[in-house]
């Protein structure tokens, strides 16, 4: 598998850590709702195809990328540094 | 007379071994049954032996989508082993050793369980404490375990590399000797006799398509080979279980899909005879009977529904069975291949009713479901017949999230690539 990093180009995957599921959003700190914490932290679409998800090119130039890789074929479809993505701009 | 007893061996011998009957009939689907098991492997099978011979439910059906026991079962490294640190593990995994040791005999089916030891190497002396504390849980829950010295374990294992400037220098190992290793194969064909020959249909290259609902309820199956009722649905399907729920209308679970490779190097003599585990990294490993070292280490580490894995982690397997055995090195590797893990949040299983009415789940075995297959079809066919968990399975709930009451025998939180 190779993951196309947008600062260095296309990088083998062991230079890779995974950081998982990208579509999490964690709840207001303040809040008591158990129920929303519970699925923040456990629960998982956990899709057979297309997952967004979070890697950081660890042995690189340590950026934190959201990927959409197809979790039947391991196709990647698209990379995208994360932080621009959590800001409502560019996505992936 | 036992179907196949050495009798049977010499009878059918004189008559040209025209009569061995089929060890399970290809019955076509019945429209409706008391309970449908998704899931033609090790678990199914199990569970619907047991609801037959344990409970007397034998109007049961287990599909399959491909051939019996095309998953899972035909592609894990075969290892037996109880030796856990938390109570419920230890409850758990213990009950399904000793279901193991009288398996042969309860099938009727050589499923060729060897007690050839697992020995756990720790390689520091942080390491050897946790060790010697887990094996002493493992003792006081009922087990075995036994600490065995680095001089210990140069007499039992001749090939290791012991020596001081070993890359992790061994400083002893945990050996649970009831534990071993055994015919993955069998096992699913000897459970699936047992349910065949107690009435269960079984019902190969049939997928499930969606389930059959009244209001919340759900009351059968649809599938490939058409609709299917039953009062109650249990799925068992391991590395599915997102995809089976998500026909069920669940699109959120406590699960992850991953992937985990597993390896078989050619033939040898006789090179070692127990399971061997290295601290140093994450390695398990023992000889089959044909000669060939089968062996793992850890899961790909990214989510995964392809039965297949990438070559980091092939590479990092193979360094850290190098460092073990050094005289390995030169071995050619024969077959490598991958499995679908259905790695829960704590890194424990889930055997539940529900989580809707009608329905039961068994899922969320990790690495570890092999081993658990007489302890879980026990279990789980416990629960579909009483409609209660037996007391092996009370702590293994789905409920356990939501009450903060995990089983994280690793202590790696939410994180289920590292369980």
């Amino acid at each position: 598998m190779l993951i196309s990093c947008p600062h260095c180009g296309p990088r083998d995957l062991a230079e890779f850590s995974y950081q998982g599921d990208a579509t999490r959003t964690r709840p207001d700190p303040a809040s008591t709702d158990t129920q929303a914490w519970h699925d923040y932290v456990y629960a998982r679409p956990n899709p057979a195809g297309p997952h967004r998800e979070f890697w950081q090119h660890a042995g690189g130039c340590r950026a934190h990328l959201l990927v959409v890789r197809d979790t039947l074929t391991h196709e990647i479809h698209s990379t995208a540094l994360a932080r621009p993505s959590r800001a409502g701009g560019e996505t992936a | 007379m036992a179907e196949y007893s050495a009798l049977s061996l010499l009878k059918n011998a004189l008559t040209g071994n025209r009569d061995w009957k089929p060890a399970w009939r290809k019955p076509d689907p019945r429209p409706a049954y008391d309970v449908i098991i998704v899931g033609g492997g090790g678990h199914g099978l199990a569970t619907a032996y047991y609801l037959a011979a344990e409970h007397g439910i034998t109007n049961v059906a287990v599909l399959e989508k491909g051939w019996l026991g095309s998953g899972n079962i035909g592609r894990n490294t075969t290892i037996v082993r109880s030796n856990y640190l938390l109570p419920e593990s230890i409850r758990f995994y213990d009950f399904s050793v000793k279901l193991w040791e009288n398996l042969s005999h309860e099938l009727n089916y050589n499923v060729m369980f060897s007690q050839r030891g697992v020995l756990n190497l720790a390689h520091s002396p942080g390491q050897a404490d946790a060790y010697i504390r887990r094996g002493n849980a493992m003792r006081h829950g009922g087990g075995d375990a036994d600490w065995l010295t680095r001089e210990q374990i140069a007499r039992k294992v001749p090939g290791l590399d012991l020596s001081a400037s070993a890359r992790f220098p061994v400083v002893g190992g945990l050996l649970q000797k009831r534990a071993g290793t055994a015919r993955h194969d069998a096992v699913a064909w000897g459970y699936a006799r047992g349910a065949d020959r107690r009435g269960v249909d079984i019902i190969e290259n049939c997928e499930v398509t969606g389930f059959l609902r009244d209001g919340d309820r759900i009351t059968g199956v649809s599938t490939t080979r058409g609709d299917i009722r039953a009062r109650k649905v249990g799925v068992a399907v391991a590395g599915s279980t997102g995809r089976v729920l998500n026909l069920a209308g669940i699109e959120k679970f406590p699960i992850e899909s991953h992937v985990l490779q597993a390896f078989v190097s050619e033939a040898l003599k006789p090179f070692v005879d127990c399971v061997v585990t290295f601290g140093g990294g994450h390695l398990y490993m023992s000889q089959s009977d044909k000669g060939g070292l089968v062996f793992g280490g850890s899961l790909d580490y990214y989510n995964s529904y392809a039965q297949r894995g990438n070559l980091p982690t092939v590479e990092d397997v193979m360094s850290e069975i190098c460092a073990m055995f050094p005289s390995v090195a030169r071995l050619r590797l024969l077959r490598s291949w991958g499995g679908v893990m259905d790695m829960s949040m704590d890194g424990s299983p889930i055997i539940t009713k529900g989580p809707l009415p009608g329905m039961y789940l068994n899922c969320g075995w990790c690495y570890g479901g092999f081993k658990a297959t007489p302890a879980s079809g026990y279990a789980f066919a416990w629960t579909i017949a009483k409609d209660e968990p037996h007391a092996i399975n009370a702590p293994y709930s789905l409920s356990r999230f939501e009450r903060g009451a995990v089983i994280d025998e690793t202590g790696h939180g939410p994180t289920p690539k590292l369980h």
